[in-house]
């Protein structure tokens, strides 16, 4: 049931930000009762069009029209108003209100215009989330929720306005498969009711699968519009980097050496009872890559964690090329030769108030250091060394960190591990918000580390990640590794149906 | 390039506003340039400075330190309780101790207290602002309880116990400046080298910036803030002796707020209280700043109600100046990278 009208149009629309133009002259139609895939390599401008559509923005010149007519929002509660809702990519909900606080935030529901009616937010609330499928109690704290949960809450929140443009921002990419079908089913049900929704994603197959229309964008403009069913996969990439998909890396070619990291019986309390990581042992080889596959909550990157040394509470036994180093902490695990490139770069893996050269020489200072003081020849030596090794994008070594591409500063935060001279790298989520484009040179990156002698282990949700780089596949379960096999034996069946939970009997 | 110069006007705001202020009581109060008055001065800003430098260690780690005046004070009082009297040992020794050791004593108090303000907050993960509340009343209880309330006078020293020297820490002249301000010359230049050039320094701005990447670099994130708090016990030990060596007296009261100015002077520097900026050199011009426009108010006879309000608007507006250039600063930057690509 395709409406013949769009019910929302973006025309000729342009964004221009101090010195780049986000969005040039780009045509977007939001059909009802249809999913409106949009996408584009980070950059590309997706998020600037969406922020513009809920009015989180101004455009530069163009116009909005909604059901023909034209609107200007003058921020989201303007456009909220009008029905056009966005879940953002960062989940935007307050941990310690409950689920009906956060639902009714900034439009609270009041007696006589005084004091809050908890129990119409309550009411209503119960009937959102019920609508969506999801009977939670809405007076459940936010914080007790989990990230796929909360994502509900989020939507529930845009229906309790009644959305009729509901604007999805990367909605998946902190959902394990189970939570991330449990949104597919919301959302078929959400376009039965007719609602507009626009859904940006990195994750090709997953759009393929329920996308309707799509449109791509590249560099700001509008490259093409099309059918999703009259489009494949290949198609998609091709107009989104203007050119075929890259050959991915390939398993190994070389033998693994001598083994550079033995985990044994690694054991990681859960705070109510039972393990998050649940008697691991495994082993790394130098020049080998071992990839931990798993779901949200498998256990992957305490396990990582586990074994960097920042969990105080895990127990087993970690050693690097022989030489235990249970006893020691993080900063004398890095010293041993181990490194940690987390997940979320901002958060935990560059200081943001850093420079590119400070954040490369950040954990291997005493390598710089001549009696007392820092040597800024030696430490600009190995910036220069290291910026040119990694191909790092930036205008110069006194470039703030936070002016870069996700890919350039996950380059920067791997130099920086890469300068304590380590045996064993370890990669948490390794192109997280990373460019299609620049995930295989990432990729190429690793292989070639590992080319070098490294022995590198990484942990990854994404499928295509783990058959691309992994020389041999760990499959993570609920703590447990569930499975072990080398990169020509794994499937994604197999692989799949390891990571899920076993269904309990009855 | 618009933005490039208001840039760098913005970062050397706080110099500019260091020459408005000398320029306008130049002009508008007889004497006040007078190397008389600017001894003085000099005098007043160092004690504030001294403060301000230890507390942009801890700003800059992206802590807090509310207790150093009560530090000052407590420190002053067993200078000036050991001037006075021997310390008992055993049960008919009654040990004095000379200038040397005394000095070594109370400084090794302040670093004491600094250490346990660094336990609290980096070991039991109490908030800075509420470890160092806590400190700061019970220092300030301990030095009212160490008198009994009242003050040690005639702090002159005797040669006999090897104390004659006391009144030249804040009394004293060297090539014509007090020797109060020679010693916040050392600690400020040290302070700066340590910042600038050491690991260490290097550390605590990484801790303020982002402490849990610091931690997965391998930084100790708990041993460096304990160091920044021990630095801040330090120089308000510093502070303590000075001003009860100045006065040769110590009052238990002795320091009370003093946290405040200092504060105001490392914000005004261009530290931010959430951590990760700041420096020496911003601090000592921040304390040249609150220094001369308190001074220079006195000079003029503007009432003491009326400094602290505009005193309180030099700080905001300082701190919403501060956030218009970060925020000048990261459009600039982000320019910069577009036209790269």
């Amino acid at each position: 049931m395709t409406a013949p009208a769009p019910r929302m149009r973006a025309e000729r629309v342009s964004k221009l930000y101090p010195g780049v133009q986000a969005l040039d002259a780009v045509d977007f139609e939001i059909h009802a009762g249809a999913v409106n895939v949009l996408i584009g390599e980070n950059g590309a401008g997706k998020s600037t069009l969406m922020k513009i559509i809920a009015g989180v923005e101004q455009p530069s010149a163009g116009r909005l029209l909604l059901d023909g007519a034209e609107v200007s929002f003058a921020d989201p509660a303007a456009a909220a108003r009008q029905g056009v809702c966005m879940v953002f990519q960062e989940l935007s909900l307050f941990a310690n209100l409950s689920i009906a606080e956060n639902i009714f935030i900034g439009r609270e529901r009041c007696r006589l215009g005084i004091d809050i009616d908890q129990g119409s937010e309550i009411a209503r609330a119960r009937e959102v989330l019920a609508r969506l499928r999801h009977p939670l109690d809405p007076r459940a704290l936010v914080s007790s929720l989990t990230i796929g949960q909360q994502q509900i809450v989020e939507i529930a929140r845009a229906l309790a306005q009644d959305a009729r443009v509901l604007i999805l921002d990367e909605p998946t990419s902190a959902l394990s498969s189970a939570e991330a079908e449990t949104l597919f089913g919301v959302i078929a049900e959400l376009k039965e009711r007719g609602v507009a929704i626009v859904y940006i994603s990195h994750r090709l197959e997953e759009l393929k699968r329920i996308g309707d229309h799509v449109t791509v964008l590249r560099d700001g403009r509008l490259v093409a519009t099309a059918e999703m069913r009259e489009v494949d996969v290949p198609w998609i990439v091709r107009q989104m980097i203007g050119r075929d998909a890259p050959a991915r890396a390939d398993c190994a070619r070389g033998v693994p050496g001598d083994e550079v990291l033995r985990v044994t019986d690694m054991l990681l309390p859960r705070e109510r009872g039972g393990f998050v990581v649940d008697h691991v042992s495994l082993s790394v080889r130098s020049g080998e890559i071992v990839g931990i596959y798993g779901l949200l909550g498998a256990g992957r990157t305490e396990l990582l964690e586990s074994i960097m040394g920042c969990r105080r509470d895990a127990t087993g036994s970690v050693a690097v090329a022989g030489t235990d180093v249970s006893r020691l902490d993080v900063s004398g695990r890095v010293a041993a030769g181990v490194a940690l490139v987390p997940e979320d770069r901002r958060h935990s893996g560059f200081v943001g108030t850093f420079s590119v050269a400070r954040n490369l020489t950040l954990a291997s200072l005493r390598r710089f250091t001549r009696l007392f003081h820092l040597d800024p020849a030696r430490e600009a030596s190995a910036v220069t060394a290291s910026t040119s090794d990694l191909a790092i994008k930036a205008a110069g070594p006194d470039t703030p960190v936070t002016t870069l591409s996700g890919g350039n500063q996950q380059k920067v935060v791997i130099g920086k591990a890469l300068l304590t001279k380590p045996r064993v790298l370890l990669l948490d989520e390794p192109t997280r918000g990373v460019d299609v484009g620049a995930k295989t040179e990432q990729y190429r990156l690793i292989r070639r580390l590992a080319d070098e002698g490294l022995g590198v282990l990484f942990a990854t949700s994404e499928l295509d990640e783990l058959t691309a780089l992994a020389d041999r596949v760990l499959v993570m379960r609920e703590g447990v590794i569930a499975l072990d096999l080398p990169c020509d034996d794994a499937d994604h069946d197999s692989i799949t149906a390891a990571a899920n939970p076993r269904a309990e009997a009855a | 390039m618009g933005g490039d110069t208001l840039l760098l006007l913005m970062r050397l705001r706080t110099v500019i506003a260091l020459v408005v202020v000398l320029a306008f009581f130049s002009a508008a109060a007889p004497n006040f340039l007078s190397s008389a008055n600017m001894v003085l001065m000099l005098k007043h800003v160092a004690l504030n400075a001294i403060l301000a430098i230890g507390l942009t260690y801890v700003i800059v780690a992206g802590g807090i330190d509310l207790s150093v005046g009560s530090v000052a004070g407590l420190t002053g009082m067993v200078a000036g309780f050991l001037m006075l009297n021997g310390v008992p040992v055993g049960s008919d020794t009654l040990v004095r101790f000379n200038l040397f050791e005394i000095i070594l004593i109370v400084l090794a108090l302040g670093v004491a207290i600094g250490l346990l303000n660094g336990l609290l907050v980096a070991r039991l993960k109490v908030a800075p602002f509420i470890a160092t509340l806590g400190t700061l009343y019970v220092v300030r209880g301990a030095a009212l309880l160490s008198s009994d309330g009242r003050t040690f006078p005639d702090l002159v020293g005797d040669a006999y116990y090897g104390t004659s020297g006391f009144p030249v820490i804040g009394g004293g002249y060297l090539i014509g400046l007090p020797v109060s301000v020679w010693i916040l010359a050392v600690i400020a230049a040290i302070a700066a080298y340590v910042t600038l050039r050491t690991p260490l320094g290097r550390q605590i701005y990484a801790v303020g910036g982002n402490a849990v990447a610091a931690a997965l670099s391998g930084i100790r994130v708990g041993r460096v803030l304990i160091v920044t708090y021990m630095v801040s016990g330090f120089c308000a030990a510093v502070v303590g002796l000075i001003i009860a060596s100045e006065l040769q007296a110590a009052h238990p009261a002795t320091g009370e707020t003093f946290e405040l100015n200092a504060i105001a002077a490392a914000v005004l520097g261009g530290a931010s209280m959430s951590g990760g900026r700041g420096t020496i050199l911003g601090t000592l011009v921040g304390a040249a700043v609150i220094g001369v426009l308190g001074d220079g108010m006195v000079m003029m006879g503007v009432s003491a109600f009326w400094q602290m309000v505009i005193k309180g608007l030099v700080i905001i507006a300082a701190v919403l100046l501060d956030g218009a250039q970060a925020r000048l600063q990261h459009r600039v930057a982000i320019r910069r990278a577009a036209a790269m690509a």
